[in-house]
């Protein structure tokens, strides 16, 4: 069934072509039926894959995969798969985009908005599920074409700025990851056997890197760990995105906060921490650090916006680090924790940002000085505005615990103290949302206020799937768990085989026994010592010109 | 002695009744030079539809058909493409690098390779000429002529295998150019930048025969390969001449590439010049230079690597980094997209300064690549401009997403190209360069190389904005949000006569209207301070003007050459042949 992948990716991209050459007067009605249809479809696919994949510990490996040479001389593929821990991206991305392409549009051109979300639902499609670092890197780079024709395409005072921001930061940190992704290639061609040509596929770059010197691995993880630190965003790097969110229409935030930056999320862990595990192991405290500062630091500087969307776009600061805590605590628990909460995060962010568009469609404006007492008047957006922000901060009964819940446990079994300062994070989430719940919602509703009309049907309808996943997850997460887990438990042993002087507690290595297909085994041959041998990279004689 | 051959020289004999030589000469005084015509292809026709275009003039009218000049510049073209790809069929599986005409010419993979290149380039410029040409009344053989013979240079220079033939393709190239880029007579602007090219460049050439000369005194050769084994074979105690004359051969070529420092005339050259020959001398010269350098340094002068490489290295950092830089502050496009060429040649000299085989392959297709992207954006530029290059500055581009969605959407993708963004040939040839200067470890240069891509990106996106975003806005007159402060007329470098028939401003009624109403389309938002960021007063006004009310107005042949170009640039972004026709030229340097 590997074509269904081929099918989730490319089926975007056509009808974003196709979009593209509708007549413009003629077709513009058209173009929203098509582009709604088309992500509805997707939406099918990517639940029939979700029904279809294999669980179990006999299934931790890539599933539907399917593979073609590309770019021969380069050692390029094609080649997708999906695992457990990309395959709920996958489905929740096509859950939010149907949702935030329904969202009123507001660029006088149909056909720009729904082409560039198509354009850009495809490329992060494809960035979750391609499996060849070269692909990755087309597709995490092709996101940011639409995703700054969308942003430029708001209405926001300063969204020419916010746009050309968002781009700039992210393609500057994508360099980074342009040389790391090249250079990992040839330092594994070096290591490889003579006459073997290397190639970008995953699983053989891992086969080299695993086995490479731990200053070359930790070079390279901070070079990949830059870009996605741009994208997510963590703290030291975040400026473009309260901006760019912010500037956005609905839809688009929904999107860029919603999906956007799991890809960053996304690829610290496929592409970060399973290609350089000794390295991931010894800058963990960083990551982490830098973690539980945005942890923090968003949540205080949410707390102090006088702006109900900056305040969502702060939130996402703190959501990140929350994750990001998740995924360097190495524990079974730990990495499937973040990964529900990437899961978690899309859906309560894209119900936030959509909640935030509807207040914004009655009230024009953002400020919590003109806003208060909306539940009276608008009883029913209240309510689901309270149930989204009690998932954001982790009400056990909906998505929210499951995933808080996990990542504390599971980094607090190998890196104690930053679990320890995380939790706060789970108070000050509290803080500020509860607290901007109350500035809107509460209290008397004053002059144009207590005119707001509450949510229509077709809001209704829109918001009802995020909802539904939302108590879902928090209900019965078990299907999904059991999706994640295998694929997790292989990262957990083979970071731990990686690293000889880092040994995973047995409570915090899940199930044991998982088993992935023979052509994705990443054995480690030699157990790297501490002593760096002498690296490509710090070879005088091929130093040229450096001087 | 009748009917017999006899020995006139040792090694080759000569048959007294048939006159035919067997064996080869190497005695003095025997002159003999073995040809292999096939080689030789591209020159007669390159330089045959020269002669015709030239003979046909002279016995025709004055304006005998209209393209008539185009077409045959444009059979030519096509006929140096076909020969270059029969030669590389014929070559199939030699790994040698053979010579010809007495050790003058290399004929092998990379010579069909820039055979090619120079055609397409010979085929598209004249093809987007045409339209111009007729469009600024300026219709005759003469730039045709000049074309197909800069093409023959570049041919020349790519083939060469020794500096003799390496100048003398330079000089037939760079003369061409000169001529050329001071061919818009009733513009001020195209004389001062062909006198400007021909000063500068007749010193760059002086640097380089200089250069070439202590050459050949250090070595005693002028052959590459005579050099290279000379260079082998013996140790230089002072080798401070054939340093020095190595650095002048740099300097000379570098000159023609535009490498920062050697670029000054370059956004002169590019403002003035007539704007489809812009597109075809960006292509060319930066592409024959680069053959030049390729051949030289690596055939040449490979004991001298750990001496050139540090010296390529710096010229490519300078290039990509001033060369983005400076960009960002240009309000004329033309002008913007010669600062941008120049950063796009620092990524070649990022590829070249590896001295590998993949370093060779990463030029290659580097060049290929940009031929098309470069060509089409300036035959874009051109239709744009309007009559009399009226109107050269950022504003041209205002709101071309709804005057003409096809052109600016072909813009875009040759603006994306450009940047690098992924699924284009930019991206592409940014990765087999960063990939080629990391195989020798040197993550610094990468590194300095794709933060400069980032600058640039910002350059090229203003286009698109620009394009996409700013409405027009009709030059009614009302209060803008901003208070412009210039005054005058459509930009002072390119002001000027317009052309005889037809002022400069006819193609612009309400041009003068435009200071009041300019910042209109772009109040209640901070688009303004994106459009003009970075540039000074006077240019902000520009870049603010509204758009041309003329319709764009894209000749058939040049609508061909842009679809052309930008169906290639994304083709080649994302398959494989022109990749493996790099990495085909690069195999022999691999040993």
């Amino acid at each position: 069934m590997g074509w269904i992948l081929v099918v989730i990716i490319l089926l975007p991209l056509g009808a974003a072509l196709a979009v593209a050459a509708l007549p413009r007067e003629s077709a513009a009605g058209s173009v929203r039926p098509l582009a709604l249809g088309v992500a509805t479809l997707e939406l099918a696919f990517a639940i029939w894959t979700a029904v279809a994949f294999k669980t179990g510990n006999a299934h931790a490996g890539f599933q539907f995969t399917s593979r073609q040479s590309w770019i021969g001389p380069l050692g390029i593929s094609w080649y997708v798969g999906v695992d457990g821990i990309s395959l709920f991206l996958v489905t929740v991305t096509a859950l939010l985009f149907p949702i935030a392409m329904a969202s009123p549009p507001v660029r006088r051109s149909p056909h720009a908005f729904y082409g560039w979300m198509l354009l850009l639902e495809s490329a992060c499609m494809a960035t979750f599920l391609s499996l060849d670092a070269f692909l990755f890197f087309v597709a995490f780079e092709v996101t940011l074409v639409p995703g700054y024709f969308l942003i430029v395409g708001g209405e926001g005072p300063r969204r020419a700025y916010a746009a050309t921001k968002f781009f700039l930061y992210t393609f500057a940190g994508s360099a980074f990851l342009f040389v790391g992704i090249i250079f990992t290639y040839i330092l594994v061609q070096g290591h490889e056997p003579h006459g073997t040509a290397a190639s970008f596929n995953i699983v053989s770059l891992a086969r080299g890197t695993v086995n490479l010197p731990v200053t070359d691995q930790e070079l390279l993880l901070v070079a990949f760990g830059i870009a996605f630190a741009v994208k997510m965003p963590l703290v030291p790097f975040h400026t473009w995105m309260p901006d760019a969110y912010t500037e956005s229409p609905t839809g688009v935030s929904m999107v860029l906060a919603g999906v956007l930056f799991k890809l960053g999320a996304y690829g610290i862990l496929r592409w970060g921490i399973f290609l350089f595990p000794l390295a991931a192991v010894q800058l963990a405290p960083l990551a982490l650090t830098l973690a539980v500062i945005g942890v923090i630091w968003g949540s205080v500087v949410a707390a102090m916006q006088r702006d109900l969307k900056r305040l969502v776009a702060y939130g996402t600061i703190a959501g990140v680090g929350f994750i990001v805590v998740g995924l360097f605590g190495f524990t079974s628990q730990g990495i499937t924790g973040g990964i529900v909460e990437m899961i978690n995060h899309t859906l309560v962010t894209g119900a936030l940002f959509l909640l935030v568009g509807m207040v914004w469609e009655r009230r024009r404006t953002y400020a919590f000085s003109q806003l208060g007492g909306l539940q009276t008047v608008a009883p029913v957006l209240g309510w689901v505005f309270m149930v989204v922000v009690l998932a954001d901060i982790g009400l056990p009964g909906l998505n929210g615990f499951i995933g808080e819940l996990l990542v504390l446990i599971g980094t607090f079994i190998t890196h104690r103290w930053w679990a320890v300062v995380a939790t706060s994070g789970a108070v000050f989430g509290a803080i500020y949302l509860l607290w901007a719940y109350q500035r809107v919602f509460h209290g008397p509703a004053r002059a144009v206020n207590s005119t707001v009309r509450d949510m229509t049907w077709a809001e209704r309808a829109a918001v009802a799937p995020l909802l539904a996943a939302i108590i879902f997850i928090g209900v019965y997460p078990q299907p999904i768990l059991s999706r994640i887990e295998p694929s997790v438990d292989h990262l957990v042993a083979h970071v731990e085989a990686a690293n000889p002087g880092f040994k995973i507690p047995a409570k915090a290595r899940g199930r044991g026994t998982f088993v992935v297909p023979k052509d994705q085994v990443v054995e480690v041959v030699a157990p790297p010592g501490p002593a760096p041998a002498k690296t490509a990279a710090a070879k005088p004689a091929t130093k040229g010109g450096a001087k | 002695m009748s009917g017999g051959t006899y020995l006139v020289a040792a090694g080759c004999t000569i048959n007294d009744i048939t006159g035919k030589i067997s064996g080869l000469c190497t005695a003095k005084g025997s002159i003999h030079i073995s040809i292999n015509y096939p080689a030789l292809v591209p020159f007669f026709v390159l330089g045959g539809g020269a002669l015709v275009v030239l003979l046909l003039s002279a016995v025709l009218p004055k304006r005998p058909y209209r393209g008539l000049w185009a077409g045959l510049t444009v059979a030519a073209g096509v006929g140096t493409v076909v020969d270059g790809l029969v030669q590389w069929q014929q070559l199939n599986g030699s790994s040698v690098t053979p010579v010809t005409l007495g050790d003058q010419l290399f004929y092998d993979h990379m010579g069909a390779f820039f055979a090619v290149l120079f055609g397409v380039a010979t085929v598209a410029g004249a093809a987007i000429s045409d339209g111009y040409l007729e469009r600024e009344g300026l219709d005759g053989p003469e730039p045709y002529v000049l074309m197909l013979s800069c093409s023959l240079g570049a041919v020349l220079m790519a083939d060469a295998a020794g500096f003799v033939t390496l100048f003398l393709g330079l000089e037939i190239l760079s003369i061409s150019l000169y001529a050329m880029s001071a061919y818009h007579r009733w513009r001020a602007a195209s004389g001062e930048a062909g006198l400007k090219y021909l000063i500068l460049g007749s010193l760059a050439s002086a640097i380089f025969i200089y250069g070439a000369a202590l050459i050949y005194g250090a070595t005693g050769s002028l052959q590459y390969l005579g050099v290279v084994s000379f260079l082998a074979d013996n140790a230089l105690f002072q080798n401070g001449v054939l340093l020095g004359g190595m650095v002048l051969v740099i300097v000379g070529l570098g000159f023609k590439v535009a490498a920062v420092p050697f670029h000054f005339w370059s956004p002169d050259v590019y403002q003035g010049a007539p704007t489809p020959f812009v597109g075809y001398m960006a292509a060319v010269a930066k592409a024959a230079g680069f053959a030049g350098l390729l051949r030289v340094l690596m055939l040449a002068l490979p004991t001298l690597e750990s001496t050139w490489r540090p010296i390529i290295w710096v010229l490519a950092t300078l290039s990509v980094v001033f060369g983005s830089i400076l960009a960002l502050v240009q309000v004329d496009l033309k002008r913007m997209l010669a600062y941008s060429s120049i950063s796009q040649a620092g990524y070649v000299l990022i590829g070249l300064q590896a001295g590998t085989a993949q370093g060779v392959r990463a030029v290659a297709f580097y060049l290929f690549t940009y031929t098309f992207m470069v060509i089409g954006t300036f035959a874009i530029v051109g239709v744009l401009q309007g009559r009399g290059e009226a109107r050269n500055d950022l504003s041209a581009v205002r709101g071309l997403a709804s005057r003409s969605p096809w052109l600016a959407g072909a813009m875009l993708v040759l603006m994306l190209g450009q940047a690098g963004i992924p699924l284009t040939s930019g991206f592409l040839g940014k990765w087999v360069v960063i990939e080629a200067v990391l195989g020798q470890g040197q993550y610094e240069l990468a590194l300095i190389g794709m933060l400069g891509a980032a600058v640039a990106a910002f350059f090229y996106l203003r286009v698109a904005l620009i394009m996409f975003l700013a409405p027009e806005s009709p030059g009614a007159p009302a209060g803008g949000a901003v208070t412009l402060s210039a005054t005058g007329g459509p930009g002072a470098a390119t002001a000027g006569g317009g052309p005889s028939d037809g002022g400069p401003e006819s193609s612009e009624p309400g041009d003068s209207g435009w200071a009041a109403g300019a910042g209109r389309a772009y109040s209640g938002s901070d688009l303004q301070a994106i459009v003009t960021a970075g540039l000074s007063a006077r240019d902000r006004a520009l870049a603010l003007r509204p758009p041309p009310h003329t319709r764009v107005r894209v000749p058939a042949a040049t609508a061909a050459v842009i679809a052309v170009c930008v169906v290639f640039t994304v083709f080649a972004g994302v398959s494989t042949p022109v990749l493996s026709w790099a990495h085909a030229i690069a195999l022999p340097w691999s040993a």
